[in-house]
């Protein structure tokens, strides 16, 4: 879009046009959600709860019910403790909008459309997402009340202990993609919904439940959500908080919880390519991130961000059904599932896929190979990988991280763009009827 | 409009808060005011690295620095605080002791940066050049004991995979050592339960 503005404006100021178009669409989308969230929030917790849940506020189903409250919130008084540490206490809601708005900077929407498009984008993802902690540690701590400083106490230990298995969920996916690039990681998935990673073996499919769990402690969500724990701390870190400050943290949750869920979907369900190739079918999407301009392409695009951001809501959606389904672990048992359950298991489903990659090197269900350079590694460097793997991936999640996620990638070094990719289905099923492109992109 | 800089106004910027901070650091006394202005600062130094096409080193920067070793700072001083707010009092010698090796980091980097003969003026399209061109799988690479050209000039055959190795046997240690820390002190607690109940 910068290229083509720059044709009628200066360099400078088309640039600046586009950056300011992207980051309003970004902050269109995390408001909007937000909004639609808590409002699903409502109707879910009302249904599990056999009640209706909101149903006046702005006629058929309780639709306004989110601007009223934020009308509600913009009106409260906005109160601080005496005690608190007050830049502190006034600064960290924000630290976490920021981080978790920031994390949508290198979030592909669909084939080759992320705002900046990095090759280490997944890796970025996480160290922002990270950064989310803070606002409640600080929160926590600047409030200077006991159940402030416990909810907060309780967030770190459990934020960071969640990073592990996360890191290892997210590595089998770089790992069988060879690459850390999430644009390459969803091209990868175009075709059948048989392509997608979560199918690609028993492991996958076993991790990315271990994934989604750690995703919803790592976003503080129930039954993770010890850091709130409404019956014995009141309301933990937020405690102290009111009106549109208190709002803040939960614009911040609900958008991380967004967050996550489409890079579930990035990273395991396919992405922006639909159950069914249409577009491919019909011949008119992007071959990858490097083609031309094309209104097909943009046309198939727009579905593929429709795409997304459903899965991202179905994911958004499970999360509440589990949080007023499940009821709230104690803090042992938080540590326990961390620790003696979700990590191993992550580390097994490692080692268990990077097998399956060497014993299969084409896939069994995954059909089109896209990087062709994935699979004519160097037979040296593969085996060392292998044995790398086994010794850093038991030490140390974070190494690990840096290690192997650069280790899978060498293949890809090469970088060829999905080159080798075609759509495998043409074959069996050469016309799409109008059925099967209107169920496509559901 | 046409002659603005992005690159150059960006890493003014990033420098600019760095500084403010580094600087807010040093003045201010509670510890975790501290460890939020190191926050803020050691997040400008990573963008300056996204800044210099260094992705990989901003992306750990902000995992390993900003996101681990200060999340763990505060869950410290919130673990051990006495009071509400832990402040820490500086005394005169550790100023001179700070003063003098602060000093002396400038002089070596002032003479190290007045060394350099001709400045370049910033490119705007070297960054993303530099990320395009080296991908982080070259560094898994030379992890994995496969030199570069330049190590090959300088006689590091073996890439980096013995320095590699090294810091995994020692985070290894670390990790069995911490584990061994917390096992005895669980287990002479359960022996003086044990002693309390014979006696």
């Amino acid at each position: 879009m910068a290229e083509a503005l720059s044709e009628y404006l200066w360099p400078s100021v088309a640039y600046l046009v586009t950056g300011v178009v992207h980051a309003l669409l970004l902050l269109g989308l995390v408001a909007v959600g937000t909004v639609i969230f808590i409002w699903m929030e409502r109707k879910i917790a009302g249904r599990i709860q056999d009640r209706l849940g909101p149903t006046r506020v702005g006629g058929k189903f309780g639709w306004l019910q989110t601007v009223a409250d934020g009308l509600k919130l913009a009106t409260k008084e906005d109160t601080m403790p005496r005690d608190a540490d007050p830049i502190l206490f006034k600064l960290a809601p924000y630290i976490g909008l920021c981080a978790s708005y920031a994390t949508f900077i290198v979030l592909p929407f669909a084939t080759g459309w992320a705002a900046v498009s990095s090759s280490i984008s997944i890796f970025l993802i996480i160290a922002i997402l990270g950064l989310e902690v803070f606002s409640v540690i600080l929160a926590g701590y600047a409030s200077g009340s006991k159940w402030s400083l416990f909810g907060g106490m309780r967030e770190a230990a459990q934020v960071v202990s969640y990073e592990v298995p996360l890191g290892l969920c997210v590595l089998v996916p770089v790992m069988i993609a060879g690459t850390m690039d999430l644009n390459a990681i969803g091209e990868m998935q175009r075709g059948w919904f048989t392509n997608w990673l979560v199918f690609h073996d028993p492991f996958t499919f076993i991790v990315f439940w271990v994934y989604l769990t750690c995703a919803t402690a790592s976003v503080n969500r129930a039954p993770f959500d010890l850091a709130e724990a409404e019956s014995e701390l009141v309301a933990g870190f937020h405690t102290e908080y009111s009106g549109v400050r208190w709002s803040v943290f939960f614009m911040a949750e609900y958008n991380s919880m967004l967050l996550v869920s489409m890079l579930a979907s990035i990273l395991f369900l396919g992405g922006w390519h639909g159950p069914l190739p249409v577009f491919d079918w019909a011949g008119i999407a992007y071959e990858s991130a490097a083609s031309p301009f094309s209104w097909g392409g943009f046309l198939a695009n727009v579905f593929g961000i429709a795409n997304l951001i459903l899965k991202g809501f179905l994911g958004v959606a499970v999360m509440m059904w589990v949080r007023w389904t499940l009821p709230r672990l104690r803090i042992d048992q938080v540590m326990r599932t961390c620790l003696k359950y979700c990590t191993p298991i992550a580390c097994f489903c490692f080692l268990g896929a990077a097998i399956w990659c060497w014993a299969f090197p084409g896939g069994v269900l995954l059909k089109p190979a896209p990087f062709a350079g994935v699979r004519e590694t160097d037979e040296m460097i593969f085996t060392l990988s292998a044995e790398a793997t086994d010794g850093v991936a038991n030490s140390s999640g974070e190494e690990a991280d840096a290690g192997e996620a650069a280790t899978g990638e060498v293949a890809a070094s090469e970088q060829g763009e999905p080159a080798a990719q075609q759509p495998n289905s043409v074959d069996s099923n050469a016309t799409p009827e109008p059925a099967a492109l209107a169920g496509g992109e559901q | 409009m046409e002659g603005v800089n992005w690159h150059s106004f960006y890493f003014l910027l990033f420098g600019m808060t760095a500084c403010v901070f580094a600087v807010a650091v040093v003045l201010t006394g509670s510890i975790v005011r501290m460890a939020f202005y190191l926050t803020l600062c050691l997040g400008a130094t990573a963008g300056l690295f996204f800044l210099a096409g260094a992705g990989f080193v901003g992306a750990m920067q902000l995992l390993i620095y900003v996101g681990g070793t200060l999340v763990l700072l505060i869950f410290g001083v919130m673990l051990t605080a006495q009071g509400p707010f832990v402040s820490m009092k500086t005394r005169a010698g550790e100023w001179v002791v700070g003063g003098v090796v602060g000093a002396m980091l400038l002089g070596l980097l002032l003479q190290a940066a007045f060394r350099v003969d001709d400045w370049m003026g910033p490119d705007p399209g070297v960054a993303s050049a530099a990320m395009e061109k080296t991908p982080p799988g070259e560094l898994g690479i030379r992890l994995l004991g496969k030199p570069g050209d330049n190590e090959q000039a300088v006689g590091f055959e073996s890439g980096y995979l013995l320095p590699f190795e090294i810091v995994s046997v020692h985070l290894l240690v670390v990790l069995i050592g911490s584990a061994y820390l917390a096992r005895t002190k669980r287990r002479r607690r359960a022996t003086d339960a044990a002693e309390a109940e014979e006696s």
